[in-house]
């Protein structure tokens, strides 16, 4: 168990590296950001100056290992637009999205996780076929069309709810629902494979042939097991939580990270960029690691790994 | 005639369909994976059940067990008519009959160790106290050669033939009077299959289990069983005695069966089967097996043969030529059928 824990824990640092590099790489070598940022007919002088101030003129490799050692200070920039600590501007973004995404994983969860079950015990049934149906239709659905549908109905047609903008619990409720519905469905699908795949298992149908209750051997054995493929999911919806709402938040034009990045990579705000990537990446590689940690718990086989038997 | 020769279980004229369709738009059609099936367990014997796949075997072990209903036909278990299932007489049931399957891996939850799950049929039938189920558990993983102290290992820790002791255990929790062993050594490596052949021989001796013992292994079968049935596409065709069956086999289907197995130092002599392999969806009229028959005759493409005793032993065979009804023939090609 040590081990595993050991390894998955190299594995996701060895990720945060790469995800560091990566966003320094792509950035660095997709323009000049000087010229970006003091527009192309500032004079030449407060352009020199402004690369002289950030450092733009060194070779890159220092400005890697400078951008590095900073990161490990805890330092991760200035924006270069305001001058402002980089980790300030995406801090204080943060509980926008997570007023989003937050009770749109709820959302998911309550809706996806019992649909998908519901369909899988009641295999063919009508109610197996609509939610199929509804879950097909949910997920082929991109979360923009969903978004402009929502507020069409909902906004324009019938005026219920706001189309944009963030002013009270009532504007959050078109952007919950659009990423909700999509999450459910993925869910929905997922559990309902999982689930069917497990009643079908030679140990449901003996089960049963000893006589064990449905329910009970629902509860037992097909749950539980079911469990283990279906927390896969979950990590990455809970992984997402800050980085999942960037077309959700941009349509309903929604203050939070991802908006905030969309903005950032157009301005070529690269301490911005980099310092929410950093930290997208991090909530990714730490649900990750949660997944693995619970797969640990669901599945005795990882638990005990180097005991395998062979034959 | 004594108790003890009364039969623990009767299935008279099984008959299971199934509806299917071809493609999306297809028409429905009917297959009979199992057309008129009767069978007969006593105490502490074995019926061995061969034939290939798809000719019904497991269906019936399924429908003996009650875990199917026939769509005609019943199952009588000790005299007494088989309940629906999911009724709360047919759950009481379970504890008397017993089920173990081709893949151990598969037939165990890999959540849960060993000792929980022999525990569980104890639980759900309410057998003993909670306090002496670990004894009980103990003593099931001795009768079947395991250590009590893997009462604590998970399934995937256990080897294929350790897996299959287990799943023994468990089907023997409940003391069963009947044992559906559908497959239990075919996915098993060559040397463990002898030891858990042994080892089921073993607790049919000491608790006089009933076993219907499904295979395709014919030496397997020879080894285990008192009687044997052969089925070829839902139908037995004959049945008998070990040794009269395997040795000298009177169905034509049942002698290419029995050629088929490997002897060493024989060359030749094999009778290899021609034309497809059954379709149980389209079912040839007649006898089902005169398309492949090296000895078909007319009559053979035209009446079912029925199973009865034959004259000169008493064998049960299906077989209009076996019985001397009918002259052997060369053997009815294909076109001949479709002019008839």
């Amino acid at each position: 168990m040590l081990r595993f824990l050991g390894l998955r824990l190299a594995r996701a640092l060895l990720t945060m590296v790469l995800v560091v590099t990566f966003a320094f790489v792509v950035l660095r070598l997709s323009g000049d950001p000087a010229l970006l940022i003091m527009s192309a007919d500032a004079p030449p002088e407060a352009i020199a100056a402004f690369r002289q101030a950030w450092g733009l003129n060194d070779p890159i490799w220092q400005q890697y290992i400078r951008y590095f050692a900073a990161i490990f200070r805890g330092d991760l920039g200035q924006s270069m637009r305001d001058g402002r600590p980089a980790i300030e501007l995406v801090a204080e973004r943060i509980p926008a999205t997570l007023a989003l995404t937050l009770p749109a994983l709820a959302m998911k969860l309550g809706i996806g996780i019992p649909a998908g079950i519901h369909a899988a015990l009641h295999r063919n049934s009508f109610a197996d076929r609509a939610v199929m149906l509804l879950a097909v239709a949910g997920f082929t659905v991109p979360s923009f069309v969903l978004g402009l549908l929502l507020v069409l109905v909902f906004a324009v047609q019938l005026g219920w709810l706001p189309s944009g903008g963030q002013e009270s619990w009532r504007h959050a409720v078109l952007p919950v629902l659009t990423l909700g519905i999509g999450g459910a469905a993925v869910l929905a699908r997922f559990t309902r494979s999982a689930m069917l795949e497990v009643l079908g298992q030679p140990y449901m149908r003996t089960a049963l042939a000893k006589g064990v209750p449905w329910a009970r051997a629902v509860r037992r054995h097909a749950l539980p097991n079911a469990a283990i493929p279906t927390v896969t999911i979950v990590g990455f919806m809970v992984g997402s939580l800050l980085a999942g709402a960037v077309v959700v938040e941009s349509v309903f034009s929604w203050p939070g990270v991802g908006r905030l990045l969309v903005v950032a990579v157009a301005n070529r705000d690269l301490a911005v960029v980099q310092c929410i990537l950093l930290l997208v990446a991090a909530t990714m590689v730490s649900a990750n690691l949660a997944v693995d940690l619970l797969y640990g718990v669901l599945d005795p086989r990882l638990r005990s790994a180097p005991r395998e038997a062979t034959a | 005639m004594s108790v003890n020769d009364e039969p623990l279980l009767h299935a008279q004229d099984l008959v299971r369909r199934y509806a299917v369709r071809r493609g999306m738009f297809g028409r429905p059609a009917e297959v009979r994976a199992v057309d008129g099936v009767s069978l007969t367990l006593r105490r502490g014997q074995t019926l061995g059940l061969v034939g290939e796949s798809g000719c019904g075997k497991s269906t019936t072990g399924r429908m003996v067990l009650g875990l199917e209903m026939p769509d005609s036909g019943g199952v009588a278990f000790r005299n007494e008519r088989m309940p629906p299932p999911g009724t709360p007489e047919w759950r009481r049931l379970r504890a008397r009959m017993a089920m173990v399957y081709q893949d151990p891996l598969g037939a165990l939850d890999r959540r849960l160790d060993i000792g929980v799950q022999v525990a569980e049929p104890l639980e759900i039938h309410g057998i003993g106290t909670r306090a002496d189920r670990p004894a009980r558990v103990e003593a099931l993983l001795r009768s079947v050669g395991l250590r009590p102290d893997q009462a604590r290992s998970f399934p995937h820790e256990l080897s294929g033939g350790q897996r299959q002791r287990a799943v023994l255990a468990r089907a023997l929790a409940t003391a069963p009077d009947l044992l559906v062993c559908d497959e239990p050594i075919s996915a098993l490596d060559v040397s463990i299959q002898a030891q858990v052949m042994n080892l089921l021989s073993e607790v049919q001796a000491r608790t006089g289990v009933a076993m219907l013992f499904i295979s395709h292994d014919l030496r397997a079968v020879r080894q285990m069983s008192h009687r044997v049935a052969v089925m070829y596409l839902g139908r037995v065709v004959e049945e008998g005695e070990p040794d009269d069956v395997l040795r000298a086999p009177a169905h034509p289907y049942a002698q290419a069966l029995v050629s088929a197995i490997p002897h060493p130092g024989r060359r030749g002599g094999r009778i290899v089967l021609k034309g497809d392999p059954p379709n149980p969806a389209a079912r040839p009229t007649g006898c089902a097996f005169h398309p492949r028959c090296a000895v078909a005759a007319a009559v053979c493409a035209r009446d079912v043969p029925a199973l009865k005793p034959r004259a000169a032993d008493r064998r049960l065979v299906a077989c209009h030529v076996a019985q001397g009804e009918a002259a052997p023939g060369a053997g009815l090609p294909r076109h001949a059928l479709e002019a008839a």
